[in-house]
Parts: C-alpha cells; structure tokens; sequence
C-alpha cells in the first residue's frame, strides 16, 4: 500500500496536528548570557546558569519576547498582557535542572492561524492553538564512551518558541505544506533562521486515523524531531498505513511517542518515554509573571517587514485600488480574520503597501517572488533600477533560478548584483541586444568574465555583441544568403514556406545571431517578394 | 485524600529516590502525619480566592538579548564525577 | 555597650586601635579551641582569612577601606563561596568546590569583611534543630546538650558563643529567627527581594531570604546595608533605592525613643500552646515597649493558624523541583555502583540525601503530581493569599506586630527527630513572614530558669527594615538581655575585648 493510496483511502479520515520548535534567532540564550552560536566545541556555551550550578538563577532575554510578539502579529494571534513561565519536570541527562522552563497554563500567544494551498482542499487556514516560549535541552551523544553516552549542554538554554496548530491538517501532504509555509513565515518576520540541518526548526506530527464519518477523534500518537519536509511526509505517511493496518487487523493504536528511522522507512516507539509521565508542572517561582503593554506590542507591530500575503498581492496587482479588491479575498482563501483588522483599508500595514509600487504579475510569479524576503526585495531592486517588471520576473524565476540551481545559492550569494541585472535587461529592452544574446552575457557575468554594475555592457562590447540594426548592413546579409542558395529560393518561390525559415537561419548565422530578427525578416520577405 | 504505600512508591520513581519496602513503610508512616497537619487545609473555604505564588507582586523584570558569558568549561568541570572530551558522562541513553 | 560587636570592632579597626591580621588570628584561635564542643563550622579557611586580614589592613592603611575592613564573618554553608567548599550541610555536596560567589557574600566582600570559614546547618536548610546536618548536630553554647535552632543553626552558635561577631543565613520558615531565639542572639530576615538569591542554593524559592545574625540590631543593620540591593542577576530581586537601615538608630530620640509607635499584638500569639516561661518574658518585653513610649493594640490573624500546612505544601513542592538538578552527573555526590541510567539517579540520590531531605522531596512530588495539584498545590497558595490578607488588614490599625519567635525556648538534642511535625510547629511564629515576604528581627527578651535564651519576634510590613531594626535598637539600648555571655564562651576572653 502506498502512502497516497492510503491518505486518499475513503474509507479513512487522517487526523494531524503539528508542534514546530522554532529556535529564535537571538544572539544570546533564553535564561542566560551564553552565545547560541551553532557548533562550537562541548559545553563550551554552557553557562553555569545553562548546567544548572547550585545557586543560579534565570533571567529572562527581552529579545526571545520581541519575537514571540513578532510571530503574534504576524498570526494574527492574541498576545497574552501577561504569561506565566512554568516548570516541567522529569529527569534526563539532557536536562541539567531536572525541570524544563515553559509556559503551560498562559502562553505568550494564543490562536492566530496560517493559510496554506491544500493540495487537496485548495486554499484554507490552518488554526493554531497557541505559541510558548521555552528553553532547549542538550545533546546525548551516542558514540561510545566505554558504554556511556557524552552529554553536550552547548543547546541546553537555546530559545525555542512552540507553535502548535490545531489537529486540522488531512494528510501527509498537506502537513508538509503547512510546515513549508510556516518555515517560510518565521524566517519572512526574521525570528528563526530556518536552517533544519542545524535543528533551528523541527517538527513533531500528532497523527491518528478515524473511519470517515466518526464523530470521536482516534488514539494518536507523536512522532518526534521530524528535521526535514522529506521525512515529515514519510513518517506521516507511514504512521497513518501503521494505524489503517492495525486497526483493520482488529487491532487498536497505543498512545505513545515514536521516533522516525529514515534508514528503515518505519516508526517505532520511544524507549525514553515508556513510563507514563507525569510532569508536575507548577509556576516557576524564580521567574515573575511576563507583562507585555500595549506600547511594546506597537513598537514591534511598526518594526515589522510587509507582511508577506500582503506583498505577493502588491505584486500580482495592477493598481492600488486592485489590490484593495485582492486582499479582500481576490484570493479565494477567507482574509476576514487575519491578523485582527489587517486586511481593513484603514490598516497602516495596507496603507503601506498601498503607497508601493504593483508589478500586475500573474499570481503564480507573485508567489514564487515572495518565497522569500530577499528574492522579493531583489525583484523589486532590479525594476527599481530601470528593468520591465514582467522581464525582471522572468529573468528571476527562469535563468538566475536555473543559475542559483546549478552553484546550490540564494538568491543572497547571487555573483551578480540586481544593478548588473537590471543593466543587462535595458539592453534587451533597447533592443542593443537579442534576447538570446542576452542569456550568453548572463552566463558570462555570473562566471565572472566581468564583475560590477556595468558587467553585461563591458561583456557586449568585448565580445562585439551588439545587435546588426544597420539597413545595409542586413541587406547585404540578405543578398549575399539569396545568392548562395538558389535551390532554397526555388523552393520557397515553389510555395515552400518553411524555406524562408531556413534561410533566415542561414542570415542568422553569418551575422553570428547579431542581426535585429525583425529587420531581417521584413528584407528579406521583400526582396524575395522582389 | 489517603496517602498509600503505593503512592509511596510512585512519587519516590517520579523523584528518582531508591527506597526499599522496609524503608517505603517507614517513610508512609511519617507522611500520614506528616499529611494529616497539611490536611487542615482541606477545610478552608477559598472560593474566588486568586492564588499567591509569589511572595511579591511584580512582573518580570528581562535582560538585553547580549552575551555575557564567557567559556569556564574548565572550571566548571574540575568536580564533575565523570567528564571525557568536555563531555559528561552518563550511563547510555536510550531514545 | 562592649566593643566586640561589628559596629565596636569596625570603628577600632578603622582607627588602627587593632589589626586585622591579629584580630583574625585570635577569631581562628577561639574557633580551634570552642568549636569541637559547637561543631558550628563546616570548613574553615585559615589561610584564606589571614589573606583576607592583611588585605584589610592594607586597605585600611591607604585609607581605601570598606565600612566593615577586618571584620571577621562566617557565612551559613547555603551561599556559594568562590574557591571554598560549599556543602550545604549535605553528603550531596561534601566535597563541592564553588566556582562563583553568592551576591550577599561579593557584598559583604567589597564591605572589607573576612571571611573566617562555613557554618553548619540543616541539610539543604530543611530542620529546625540543626540536627539533620550531614557533618553531625550543632550544639546550643548556652547548654550544649540542647539544640541551637534551625537551620542556620551553625551561623547562630557562632556568633552567640562570640567566635565571630557577625555571621550570615537564610530564613525560608524561620531558618534565621528561630535558632536567634533558641541561641540568645538577634537574627533579622529582611523582605524577599531585597537581597538577591543568586548564590544561596535554593531551597524554596519563592520564600527563601538571606539575611544576617549579630549580637545587637545595629549590627544587622550594618550587615544588611553590604548584603541589600539590587541584582540583575535575580528576577525576584527588587531595583528599589538603596535604604541605608542604620538611619532611624542613628537619629536623635529622647527619653521616649519609640512614642507614638503602635505595637500589634495578635491573641493567636499568645495562646495555651505558649510556654509559660516564654509567656512571662514576652510580657515584661512589652512592659519595656510601653516604658519607652509605645501602645500595644490587640489585633486578629486568624488565618495564621495555616501557616504551617500552607508552609509544609509550598516549601516541599519547590524544593522537590529545585533539588531535581542534584543527579550525580555534572557535580557533586555520584553512587560508585549502578546498572543504568536511572539507577544511577535513584541511588545517588538515595545515598546523597539525608532522610528529611528526602521526605520533604516526596511530599513535595506527591502534592505537585498529577490528580493533587489542586487539592494541595493550588489550595496552599490560595490559603498564602489569605494570610497575606490577614496581615494588610492587621497593618491599618498598628506598626510592628510583636510576640515570641518560638512557642517553647531550646529543646534537647533529640528530642523531636522522631517527630517530625511537632519539629514543624516550631515555626508556627515564623512562617508567616516568609509566605507574606516581609521582614521580620528576633532579639533576646529573656531567660529561662534553666538558663535558656528567649527571644522576641518583631515582624513589619514590607519595607519596614529601618524600622524595625531601630524598635529593636531603642529596646536593646534598654536592656541587657543581648550583653550576656554563655559560660562556655565567658571562659574564654576574646582580644577584641581587651581595652
């Protein structure tokens, strides 16, 4: 049986709800002055307040709190006037105090949603329950220590916000789309640097299948540190064929949490989490409840980037009043709660957008141009300095895309500069030079042949690149390919038209693709015609 | 609320404290009493009544988001019971 | 008032009248030959002190020196002390080494105190009698057969038996009034958040308060002045200006210094449960109050009572959470033998932990565990509130609130191991302040027959530390009762004394 042969089984509802850890991207730890930058040697960032030292104490790092409050507004959640850090406790190496920091009872940020395309559903937001601030526990290393394990508590303190959504999502495949726009979002508002090698963003999948049209929820269970949209989608997939499986063999699903094996394509149960837990959470008395006035929620409300919805409309709208229509619900998913009053004109958000420029690019370009912040500002750099913005778009999604491709790079790294870009396509535009030509200069400028602003004009001329636009020029072309091939002329005077192709093509090529194709037709057509 | 030998034995696994079943009685001996005095509670009427679990009524005062700390891996380690390559050792962990 | 005290030794020290170098020198020598009958001190650093001695006078000298340069401290075991052991009175920590100072004792440091050594105490300051002490009981120098109090029992031996002048403690219950009392000296827990926490290894965080013991309320004012203020470092600590608590003593008062004050007398203080001999001291006490200018009005805590239960749910839940971090992995005790991981835990823990470490630890599991929050957890701190409301209300109508810091003087070593709640109600006093955060002083009023110290508790209101400190100064400028010397340390005259 097939993952998708299942999800789309109608005999059975998929039931998923995701718990993203997301490591906020502050320069210092949740409780500590410790550094969280990513692989420095063991327990060299373990501060004595991150091993836990007798007597320390946690002091709470504004910035975690300036970026839960970002991700608040960006949700469109509730930011809590006041949270309440708590304790969890159980005992495992990783977690020098015997207890973990969270919030339980009153998170930082309550509901809120994001909207996702469901492959299956089409457009629709996923609601989330809550997110809380929380601190990372360490590392076990497993390789042999005569029998031990080595304990690491460089990440232990590292700031996590918990995002949880509801148990809305309907398969595998739109689990991964939610966690792909969520990846995207974090990074889009600048708390968490998205990097899932590093385990800076890291899921886990309650999942539990039901017969269609059962009113009760069935037995879940949770599949831990899922660190890659690849295995996300497997383990889902497989944990959901484990539990039709079971279920139809009579059997019934345990509540447990299970680990994915990628190697064996298979989850199994968590031996770390075997005895039933009981975490005893309670107010953590060294930490006062967090207080957030209305005043910092504005400060960082006027700190925040354009929403990334807002900017894909701006640039698939064809003026102000467009997108006004646009962002109440041109796009088909329902905006009417987003974000409080956001999408109302009064906003100063919408305002914002309303004063910038629109591109009226198909809402396929639009999207793929504001995946991310930089390709987005990128875009806009490039028509800023003179290219057309269907082109530039073009351009971005087709050769430098394909070119980030081959050298694996963002669009950050890119070796030529929006101006360079934007160059090279007034040439095009002016007709200097064909469209052809222009993908050999590109090559040429990203190769580095010539660097800079002016690359693409440097690159034209040392190559002698500049389109033939020269009426005698291109007449002599003309005469000198009639002459040297009468056969071909016969046949098209025959009515063959597909020779005048071939003999542009012939024209084409003595002039090393440099001729204006336009001129060369219109002679040609006429002196044949003659 | 009955305090029983059972709970005796699952609050001490859930407190990582090895006790034996002589021991087990002994200390369920001492709790009974020691939870009949808490037991006054039980009586109090407290309805509407908010919690207090802070001697203070102040919010949390937070630090800038910069690094204060330096490495004292060294120093920190010199008493630790069991440490190879800087890290601590521990019986192997299961996942 | 004799000149043995910190404010008398401070000023001598100041005017070059006495080194530094011999006063520590004589302070190690009375350690050496009084403390194998007290067992008040865990470690003592010798070399250290001397270091420290000659640094004073070197300060002192080049006229660079702290209030307090030369003035020889001990600290309770509970303060993390950088370079010397810090045990906590605990197997678990027997040998640990602290890599860091506590902010009370970097306070005291930059005062130009010397540090003389550790003090004993209750494990992990969970005792009211010193006896639950890894290194063996404390002994009360006014009889050794009885106990000094608890759990800074170590720190108020010291100081009542004149091995040093001044020594610091933590009140979580009672942990610095009750031993003040039962050794006849003063001991003074100002309000929580006033002085930092970071460096006392926690007990229960939400009441655990650092304060000092001294023979006379000047010198724990003095004390308090270097400890106090505020620490980034403590997200309980309050940033509040600096109160210099000597102000109000050093004022001018006439021949009824305390006029006008308004003394709250709750009846719950004063009920059968009371002993007899502590009845009449309290009394006279109050008689003296009146001669000096104050009216005593009756007030009502009815509340009070739960003190003790709301105390015996709170402390055990938090300590249970804070002493989680003792695992046997990256410091202090680990069992030689164990099969797994959670062996290792079990054991260490087993063999680290005294066994009233552990009975709290399981009390306090067991009423944070799932299914008993609310009944215990919750419902205490709900009862905390009310008690709190008792005392706001109490607060209209008087300005301190006095009665006796324990129901009974010292008992004999012994006497209530077996017992564990008859121990508890020893705080029965003394918890309220700490469930309520406000500060609160016990000063001598009295002996028994017997000749057993009986001490009188004065608590205020949040804040009030100047205040009352000067209540007990005017008292104490009265009486005697803080002057007198137990036999086994008269025996000995100390060189500060010499004229």
């Amino acid at each position: 049986m097939t993952p998708a042969s299942v999800v789309s089984d109608p005999a059975w509802e998929v039931v998923i709800g995701i718990e993203t850890h997301a490591q906020l991207s502050t320069v210092s730890k949740i409780f500590s002055g410790a550094s969280t930058a990513f692989g420095a040697p063991p327990n060299t960032q373990a501060s004595a307040v991150d091993i836990a030292l007798p007597g320390v104490l946690p002091v709470l790092n504004k910035g975690a709190v300036e970026r839960a409050i970002r991700f608040g507004l960006d949700v469109g959640g509730t930011i809590n006037a006041r949270s309440v850090f708590a304790r969890k406790n159980y005992f495992y190496p990783d977690l020098p105090k015997g207890y973990q920091i969270s919030q339980y009872e009153i998170p930082v940020v309550a509901g809120g949603g994001v909207d996702i395309v469901s492959p299956t559903r089409g457009p629709l937001r996923v609601r989330l329950t809550r997110a809380h601030l929380e601190e990372d526990a360490g590392k076990s290393l497993h390789e042999d220590y005569r029998g031990m394990s080595g304990i690491d508590l460089n990440r232990a303190g590292m700031p996590l916000l918990e995002i949880v959504s509801e148990p809305e999502l309907r398969s595998a495949d739109e689990a991964v789309v939610y966690a792909k726009a969520l990846h995207e979002k974090v990074r889009w508002i600048d708390i968490c640097d998205g990097n899932m090698q590093e385990g800076s963003f890291r899921c886990d999948a309650n999942v539990s299948v039901r017969r269609v049209g059962d009113s009760k929820l069935g037995t879940r269970c949770e599949i831990k540190n899922l660190n890659s949209f690849r295995f996300m989608q497997q383990a889902i997939a497989f944990e959901v064929r484990r539990q039709v499986a079971l279920i139809e063999d009579g059997g019934s699903v345990v509540q447990e949490t299970r680990l994915y094996d990628s190697d064996r394509d298979e989850t199994r149960p968590m031996r770390s989490k075997e005895d039933a837990q009981d975490y005893r959470y309670f107010p953590d008395p060294d930490l006062p409840p967090l207080a957030i006035d209305a005043a910092w929620i504005e400060r960082v409300r006027a700190s925040m980037p354009e929403r990334q919805e807002l900017r894909k409309l701006r640039f698939s709208a064809t003026s102000p009043e467009h997108l006004i229509e646009l962002v109440k619900g041109g796009t088909g998913v329902d905006l009417s709660d987003v974000s409080h009053q956001l999408f109302e004109e009064s906003n100063p958000a919408l305002q914002a957008s309303l004063r910038k420029p629109v591109y009226a690019l198909p809402i396929g370009e639009a999207t793929a141009l504001t995946q991310s912040r930089e390709l987005a500002d990128y875009f806009e750099a490039t028509v800023e300095h003179g290219a057309e913005p269907k082109a530039a778009a073009r351009w971005l999604l087709g050769e430098v895309a394909a070119a980030l491709n081959r050298s694996n790079a963002e669009i950050e790294d890119a070796p030529v500069t929006f101006v360079a870009l934007a160059k090279l396509l007034v040439r095009v535009a002016e007709g200097a030079i064909s469209g052809k030509i222009a993908k050999d200069v590109f090559d040429a400028m990203w190769s580095g042949e010539a660097t800079g602003d002016d690359a693409a004009d440097r690159i034209i001329a040392a190559r002698g690149l500049k389109q033939i636009s020269d009426e005698g020029a291109i007449a002599l072309l003309v005469d000198d390919v009639i002459a040297a091939n009468p056969s071909i002329v016969a046949e098209f005077r025959a009515g063959k038209e597909k020779a005048f192709n071939a003999l542009v093509g012939k024209a084409m090529a003595a002039s090393k693709g440099q001729a204006n194709p336009a001129q060369l037709n219109a002679l040609l057509r006429r002196r044949l015609g003659g | 609320m009955k305090l029983t030998l059972d709970d005796v034995r699952r609050i001490a696994h859930l407190a990582r404290i090895e006790i034996d079943a002589q021991a087990a009685s002994e200390v369920h001996a001492k709790l009974e009493t020691i939870f009949a005095m808490i037991d006054a509670l039980q009586a109090v009427d407290t309805t509407g009544v908010e919690p207090m679990s802070h001697a203070q009524d102040v919010v949390l005062a937070l630090r800038e988001d910069r690094v204060t700390e330096t490495d004292r891996r060294d120093a920190f380690q010199r008493g630790a019971p069991a440490v190879e390559d800087g890290l601590y050792l521990v019986p192997r962990v299961v996942e | 008032m004799s000149d043995d005290t910190v404010a008398g030794l401070a000023s001598r020290l100041a005017k070059r009248e006495l080194s530094a170098v011999e006063l520590a020198r004589d302070t190690l020598g009375r350690i050496a030959r009084l403390d194998p009958r007290l067992n008040a001190f865990v470690t003592v650093d010798a070399e250290g002190a001397l270091a420290q001695a000659r640094a004073a006078d070197e300060a002192i000298a080049h006229k660079r020196a702290g209030p307090l340069a030369g003035v020889p401290i001990a600290h309770k075991d509970v303060l993390m002390t950088e370079g010397l052991r810090t045990t906590c009175g605990s197997r678990m920590l027997e040998s640990f080494i602290a890599p860091y100072d506590a902010h009370v004792v970097a306070g005291l440091k930059r005062a130009g105190t010397v540090l003389v050594g550790k003090t004993n105490m209750d494990e992990f300051a969970m005792g009211s009698s010193n006896e639950t002490s890894h290194f063996g009981p404390v002994r009360n120098p006014w009889n050794l057969d009885y106990v000094p109090g608890g759990s800074s029992g170590g720190s108020a031996a010291a100081v009542a038996a004149r091995l040093v002048p001044g020594a610091t403690g933590t009140d979580t219950g009672g942990s610095i009034r009750q031993p003040a009392s039962l050794s006849g000296i003063c001991g003074f827990k100002p309000t929580y958040g006033v002085s930092s926490r970071y460096g006392l290894i926690a007990f229960a965080s939400s009441l655990d308060t650092p304060g000092a013991f001294a023979r006379t309320a000047l010198d724990c004012a003095l004390l308090h002045n270097a400890m106090s203020g505020h620490d980034p470092r403590d997200a309980t600590s309050l940033d509040r200006p600096h109160d210099d608590c000597t102000r109000l003593i050093h004022a001018n008062a006439g021949a009824k210094p305390l006029d006008g004050l308004r003394i709250g007398l709750p009846h719950e203080y004063f009920g059968e449960g009371n002993d007899p001999e502590v009845a009449a001291a309290i009394d006279a006490a109050l008689a003296q109050f009146r001669e000096l200018g104050a009216t005593t009005v009756d007030v009502s805590l009815p509340a009070v009572k739960l003190s003790v239960p709301v105390y015996y749910v709170i402390a055990p839940a938090e300590a249970s959470s804070n002493l989680s971090r003792f695992d046997g992995v990256r410091y202090g005790h680990r069992a030689a033998r164990f099969d797994d991981l959670d062996d290792l835990y079990r054991k260490t823990r087993a063999e680290g932990f005294g066994a009233e470490v552990k009975r709290r630890i399981l009390v306090g599991t067991y009423v944070l565990s799932h299914g008993y929050y609310d009944a215990y957890y919750l419902k205490a701190q709900k009862v905390r509130r009310l008690i709190a409301n008792d005392f706001t209300r109490a607060w209209r109508s008087c300005d301190v609130i006095m009665g006796p810091t324990a129901p009974s003087p010292a008992f004999r070593l012994g006497d209530k191991t077996d017992d564990p709640v008859q121990m508890y109600l020893n705080d029965i006093f003394t918890i309220a302040s700490n469930l309520t955060g406000a500060p609160a002083i016990s000063i001598p009023c009295g002996f028994t027959r017997g000749g057993l110290p009986i001490g009188l508790q004065i608590q205020g209101e949040s804040f009030a530390e100047a205040a009352i400190l000067n209540v007990a100064h005017r008292f104490q400028q009265a009486t005697d009762w803080h002057a007198r010397v137990p036999a086994m340390a008269g025996s000995e005259t100390p060189l500060a004394r010499k004229p």
